[in-house]
């Protein structure tokens, strides 16, 4: 028996295909023959039939049949299966032999060849003896044949030749050898296929006759046999569903046998077989989850069949192959298209094939004893068998075919199980473990279990120390450690670094050694109080360069191996310096740094602490404490070491449990500054120069795997810890801060703002900065930024302006901030004094920056430094609109005027309303018109000098006309308001601030005939009051006009009532009234009506516009009342001014 | 039988910062213990598919039940997860056949009640290892009861 002896054969696990023999090919020598070999067998694509095809020679002789059994009645079958049976009917005998021969139906000796061809027919027959086995010719032609029937000489010679071989003209067949060759063969094949596939169902009949011959008590095996037979025949005929059927039949069968020690190999054997095939077949089908039913189903039943507990290793490897197999099917499966999942995947099936491996190794260990036992091989080979093979599949070789319960020889069996478990021993156990587990991690890898695949690697790595191949059994463990660390399950990591410890030790590798050693001792490892001190002590060796005592457990002759490797290590390696990095691993020394402050001062020195914690069962001493910065000028501050300041023995001991701290201080250097420095390592030496250093390496401010979350739980904890002494620190309180800035010093100077917000807008906006030192010694190199604070909206700089010189205006050449101003020095307690002129010229809030730069000598812990310090003052200044500028056109009786006319007087009234909280100093304002608007007379400034407050307002009011436009003109440009002013409070120096003002335009109407009135402002009862009407012809036809005055009760008038008259274009016509006021008071005048016969559209409405509508008359004085005229003339000027707000009130 | 609970204390609700970390962890004493804890281990990739696949899909939320995780040959492993991430998981013998989906059921029903009374306690900081011996004795009555 080969240690392959748990392999399925080969011919079990093949695809059978019905198995055709092509006899008469010369296929070495003849060139149509061996196209015609190759046209069948090369190239086999899915799509052609499943035929197997050899080449066999025409006298071959096929294996004899025994003569067929008439009677099962005294028969008892040996066994379940012949082992040759299967590849018997696969690979021996042929479903269908075909013969071919060269035969062309014009061949002049025609009688000769059929009689050479009958003769090769009769051999093959002759061979095949008994069989059902068909035979076929083929004759290969050189002429394409014609199409049937029409060949008269081809039909005859075919049943000719029929007849002499005894064929049916189903099985006579003609090649030609001609272009199309491989569609000719495959048509060829089809017809080999019908004829093999009627040979297998022939089969399957001849082997279910059988049946009714047989009897319940004796025949069982042959049940099965049958069973099985059939359903190797479907599956030759592709018959698969029925070839299941069948099987399954067979499979309830085999158990259904009485099973005992000496037939249970042969039993689990057959059921392995059969299993595989029913697994096999199910997932062929598509249904995978029968395939798995069956499978569960199958290790239900024989799991429990261990057979004889001498033995129990077989069962192992048995069951270990059944899960492999399936394992193997099911991954074929997903390679065709079948999808897995998580929880049912191939890996299950490998993992528990390597469970039972390991257990085959177990018992094998346990009773074929260890490696060095020797149980003594029997002298005579039980396991030979003469043939070299077995003649039924799982039966044993020194009682081949024996059924009865009992062993025939007790002594032969003896020998037989001791000759197994001799070989047994031979077997690798370890790499069969090996390459199940690997399988099954590849499968847990693609279905997403990591912890899956973590665990199964460990299992490699134990099984690979178990080996003795430390090496990769380290690589492994090493490489799932992390993600049992990352994952707090401290009880497995404790066991797999045991496992890592033990693999370090045998191999002598010093830095693993130390580095698992340190995380069995700490706080993450789950051994027991006595196990850490041992590992302790062992690290302590180490460190004094002498061997470590061997790790419980190790294999005796490797701890030998190890002790001579150790002590070759130690006399080698003197002083050798150890780096071990242990912020992913949970050291038993644990460490935190940090700066005492976020940021320290340039001229305050910057203060580290190192926090050291040991949770080791004893002190832990070192050697030499250091920080790495990131500036490496400062490591020479950051070191604790027995040589420099020589700080006690017991600072050098870390006690377990208790907080270690240690200080550094030093200074910053000036460049440093606006710099952060941090902590780019800690490194604790452990051991000494004359023995072995080992470096403790900490990235950054300290920390390993597990404190981040003991530092989460801690913070969320609220326990109140018992009070500390003194000078202890709680280790949960403290926490890392690994880098700190160094900023400048704190300047001692003040900057004072003086300004009165908010600016307005255009104005130039003064700012006194006042700088006063309170330093004690010089400021020197004092220099000013000042301006908009910039990274604000970037369309505030292209507004702001800022100068030094108050006494212009800015424009757009200055800049928004002014940097560094020299100011000089500044003694100390001195005053500097600087204004600032800020122009804004759009409205809002803008950040301002004032920025004092200065440099200072001091000295520091004895060091000199120069010190730059600085201030900064921001404000926020907001900037508003001084006034508002409202304009209106009214008529000359302050009527509001929708349009102007034409050569009309009008007037402008523009109104300026403070909105400065500050009072404003308008200095003048002008009017600048456009061309196309002329002044009736010399405007000028009417708000010259005037001041207004909050709130208050000024008007001007200008007279105006509007010179004739082009026709169809209707809006016409007005020109420029220009306000000049500045604030009140402004000095002289400031300039005066230009507030230019677009005027609105206004819509332009001609006017056919204007009419305007000369009267006196007021007149006297009775006194003659003369008024004259002009009447203007603005056209440029004669113009008829017809006028009358209506009576009024107020007046008496003489005059034209009534009248028509024409007005030349162009020219004005005066008409001359003489009214005789009859009332005093308020009093509207005569009505005067005009029309236009040619333009009735210009209705007298529209032209009483522009004449006045009312007067008022006077009492007049009588007699001697000198007195009273100047009451009289005071009242007058009262009325006239009373007239003159009524008009303006209620403009008609 | 053994029961553990295994998952991210409940104030961590961020699905990044899921941790698995047991927070009690009991087993009938035997030899194999570390292998329990190994199969509690590798049980969490199905726990986690599961949790993750209930985000995908919102089935019914209330259903803490996460059921039979995987099978193997000689144990059953099954799941729980509160609504705050804390796993539970149980393994049973398969032999045991007196334990079906019910009373399985049930037992997490139990444990999840224990648990929240742990959770209640204000000197229990959540995420420590649970040292209760109220859970103590429910889980040890549980596991008397189904051996």
């Amino acid at each position: 028996m080969s240690p392959a002896q748990w392999d399925l054969p080969p011919e079990l696990c093949c695809r059978p295909m019905a198995f055709v023999a092509l006899t008469g090919l010369d296929v070495v020598y003849n060139a149509v023959h061996r196209a015609i070999w190759d046209a069948f067998c090369a190239n086999r694509r899915a799509d052609r039939v499943p035929i197997s095809f050899k080449v066999l020679p025409g006298d071959h002789e096929y294996p004899k049949c025994r003569t067929k059994r008439t009677s099962y009645e005294w028969y008892i079958p040996k066994g379940i299966l012949k082992t040759g049976w299967m590849n018997k009917h696969l690979n021996l005998v042929p479903a269908l032999v075909v013969l071919f021969y060269e035969l062309d139906w014009d061949e002049p000796q025609w009688k000769e060849k059929q009689s050479e061809c009958a003769t090769k027919v009769e051999i093959v027959r002759t061979s095949l003896q008994g069989r059902n086995t068909k035979v076929a010719v083929v004759l290969i032609q050189k002429k394409t044949p014609l199409p049937p029937g029409e060949d008269v000489m081809a039909s005859e010679r075919a049943a000719a030749l029929c007849n002499a071989c005894d064929l049916s003209g189903k099985s006579l067949f003609v090649l030609p050898h001609t272009d199309h060759l491989v569609g000719y063969i495959i048509r060829l094949e089809n017809a080999f296929y019908e004829h093999a596939q009627t040979y297998y169902y022939t089969e399957i009949r001849r082997v279910k006759s059988h049946k009714e011959f047989l009897n319940k008590t004796t025949h069982q095996l042959l049940f099965v046999r049958h069973q099985f037979k059939t359903a190797f025949f479907s599956e030759l005929k592709q018959d698969t569903q029925n070839a299941l059927k069948y099987y399954r039949a067979a499979y309830s069968l085999i158990h259904e046998l009485r099973t005992h020690e000496t037939n249970i190999l042969e039993i689990k054997t057959m059921a392995g077989f059969i299993n595989y095939k029913i697994c096999r077949l199910c997932f062929q089908h598509n249904t995978p989850l029968d395939a798995i039913a069956q499978f569960r189903k199958h290790i239900d039943l024989c799991k429990k069949k261990i057979g004889s507990a001498e033995l129990a290793f077989e069962h192992a490897a048995w069951m270990s192959k059944q899960f492999q197999y399936f394992g193997d099917l099911f991954d074929e499966a997903i390679k065709l298209g079948l999808t897995a999942i998580q929880t049912q995947n191939p890996g299950f099936y490998y993992q528990q094939a390597a469970h039972y491996a390991q257990e085959r190794k177990r018992l094998a260990f346990q009773l074929c004893g260890g490696p060095e036992a020797n149980l003594g091989y029997p002298a005579p080979d039980p396991l030979e068998t003469p043939t070299g093979i077995l003649d039924f599949y799982g039966q044993r070789a020194w009682r081949q075919g024996h059924q009865s319960i009992d062993p025939p020889d007790p002594e032969k069996e003896k020998g037989g199980i001791l000759a197994l478990q001799g070989r047994e021993k031979e077997v690798p156990h370890s790499e069969l473990i090996i390459a199940l587990l690997s399988n099954a991690v590849a499968q847990f890898k693609k279905y997403k279990c990591p912890r899956m695949k973590s665990r199964l690697m460990v299992q490699m790595g134990e099984e690979y120390y178990h080996t003795k191949d430390y090496a990769k059994a380290l690589k492994l463990l090493d490489y799932v450690m992390c993600d049992y660390r990352t994952e707090r399950w401290w009880g497995l990591l404790t066991s797999i670094l045991g496992t890592a410890l033990r693999c370090s030790y045998l191999m002598a590798q010093v830095k693993d050694y130390v580095s698992y050693s340190m995380e069995l001792v700490g706080r993450a490892s789950m051994l027991r109080e006595d196990q850490k001190s041992r590992i302790q002590k062992n690290v302590a060796k180490v460190l004094k360069n002498e061997p470590p005592e061997a790790e419980p457990d190790c294999d005796p002759s490797a701890v030998k191996a190890a002790q001579a490797l150790w002590n070759e290590r130690g006399s080698q390696a003197s002083g050798e310096d150890l780096i071990l990095e242990v912020q992913d691993s949970v050291p038993f020394v644990q460490c935190k740094a940090r700066f005492l402050h976020p940021s320290f001062h340039l001229d305050v020195p910057v203060q580290l602490h190192v926090f050291l914690l040991t949770d080791s069962p004893h002190p832990v001493r070192f050697s030499k404490l250091c920080v790495s910065l990131s500036n490496q000028d400062y490591n020479q501050y950051c070191v604790v070491d027995s040589l420099g300041q020589a700080p006690a023995q017991e600072d050098m001991c870390l006690v377990p449990g208790r907080t270690h701290r240690y200080s550094f201080r030093f200074v910053a250097r000036p460049e440093d500054v606006g710099k952060k420095i941090e902590i780019t390592g800690v490194d604790l030496m452990l051991g000494s120069e004359n023995g072995r250093c080992i470096f403790l390496n900490w990235r950054g401010g300290g920390g390993d795997a597990a404190s981040s979350h003991e530092a989460l739980q801690a913070t969320r904890s609220f326990k109140r810890r018992g009070r500390l002494p003194e000078n202890e620190v709680d280790w949960d309180t403290v926490s890392i801060q690994a880098s700190t800035m160094i900023i400048s010093r704190v300047p001692r100077i003040s900057v004072q703002l003086h300004h009165e917000p908010p600016a307005l807008n255009n104005e130039m906006y003064c700012m006194m900065v006042t700088i006063q030192s309170h330093e004690d010694i010089v400021a020197r190199d004092l220099k000013l930024t000042a301006g908009l604070k910039p990274g604000q909206d970037a369309n505030l700089s292209h507004t702001t302006h800022v100068t030094l010189d108050g006494s212009k205006m800015c424009d757009d050449s200055h800049r928004a901030l002014l940097p560094d101003i020299p100011m000089g020095d500044l003694q100390p307690q001195e005053k500097m004094e600087k204004p600032l002129s800020i122009r804004c010229s759009t409205t809002g809030p803008r950040i301002f920056l004032v920025h004092v730069a200065y440099t200072v000598d001091t000295c520091i812990e004895g060091r000199d430094i120069v010190c730059k310090c600085h201030k900064d003052e921001t404000v926020t200044i907001e900037t508003v609109v001084p006034f508002e500028v409202a304009v209106k056109f009214v008529s000359t009786k302050f009527e509001h005027l929708e349009h102007v006319f034409v050569d009309v007087p009008f007037l402008l009234m523009t109104d300026i309303l403070s909105m400065s909280p500050w009072p404003l100093h308008l200095v003048t304002s002008e009017l600048q018109l456009a061309p196309t608007m002329a002044a009736v007379d010399q405007p000028a400034s009417q708000v010259e000098e005037v001041v207004l407050q909050t709130g208050e307002s000024a008007s001007e009011c200008f007279c105006l006309t509007c010179p004739p436009v082009h026709h169809g003109t209707t809006g016409v440009a007005s020109g420029q308001y220009v306000m000049s002013w500045k604030r009140k409070s402004a000095n002289a120096t400031i300039p005066v601030v230009n507030t230019v003002i677009t005027l609105p335009h206004v819509a332009v109407e001609t006017i056919p005939l204007y009419v305007h009135a000369d009267l006196p402002s007021f007149g006297r009862v009775r006194e003659s009051l003369p008024v004259k009407y002009h009447i203007q012809n603005r056209t440029a036809i004669v113009q008829e006009v017809e006028m009358s005055v209506e009576p009024s009760d107020a007046f008496m008038f003489s005059g034209l009532k009534q009248v028509r008259l024409r007005i030349l274009p162009g020219t004005e016509q005066d008409m001359l009234y003489n009214f005789y006021p009859l009332m005093a008071g308020y009093q509207m005048l005569p009505l005067l009506n005009i029309n236009l016969l040619r333009l009735p559209a210009v209705s007298g409405q529209l032209l009483r516009r522009f004449l006045p509508s009312r007067i008022f008359i006077k009492v007049t004085f009588n007699g001697p009342a000198n007195s009273g005229i100047e009451t009289a003339a005071k009242l007058a000027c009262w009325l006239h001014l009373h007239l003159f707000l009524e008009q303006m009130l209620f403009p008609m | 039988m053994m029961t553990m609970l295994g998952g991210e204390p409940f104030l961590l609700v961020s699905k990044q910062e899921q941790q698995n970390y047991p927070l009690y962890i009991r087993s009938v004493p035997s030899d194999s213990e570390l292998k329990f804890h190994y199969t509690v281990h590798t049980s969490l990739d199905v726990v986690e598919e599961k949790v993750s696949a209930v985000g995908k899909v919102i089935v019914d939320q209330r259903e803490l039940y996460l059921g039979l995780l995987y099978p193997t040959e000689d144990y059953k492993v099954y799941g729980y997860v509160t609504n705050s991430k804390v796993k539970f998981v149980i393994v049973v013998d398969s032999s045991n056949t007196s334990l079906r989906d019910n009373e399985i059921r049930s037992m997490f029903r139990k444990l999840h009640n224990s648990f929240t009374d742990v959770m209640c306690n204000p000197f229990y900081n959540p995420g420590d290892p649970i040292q209760s011996k109220v859970f103590d004795s429910m889980v040890s009555s549980m596991m008397v009861q189904t051996c």
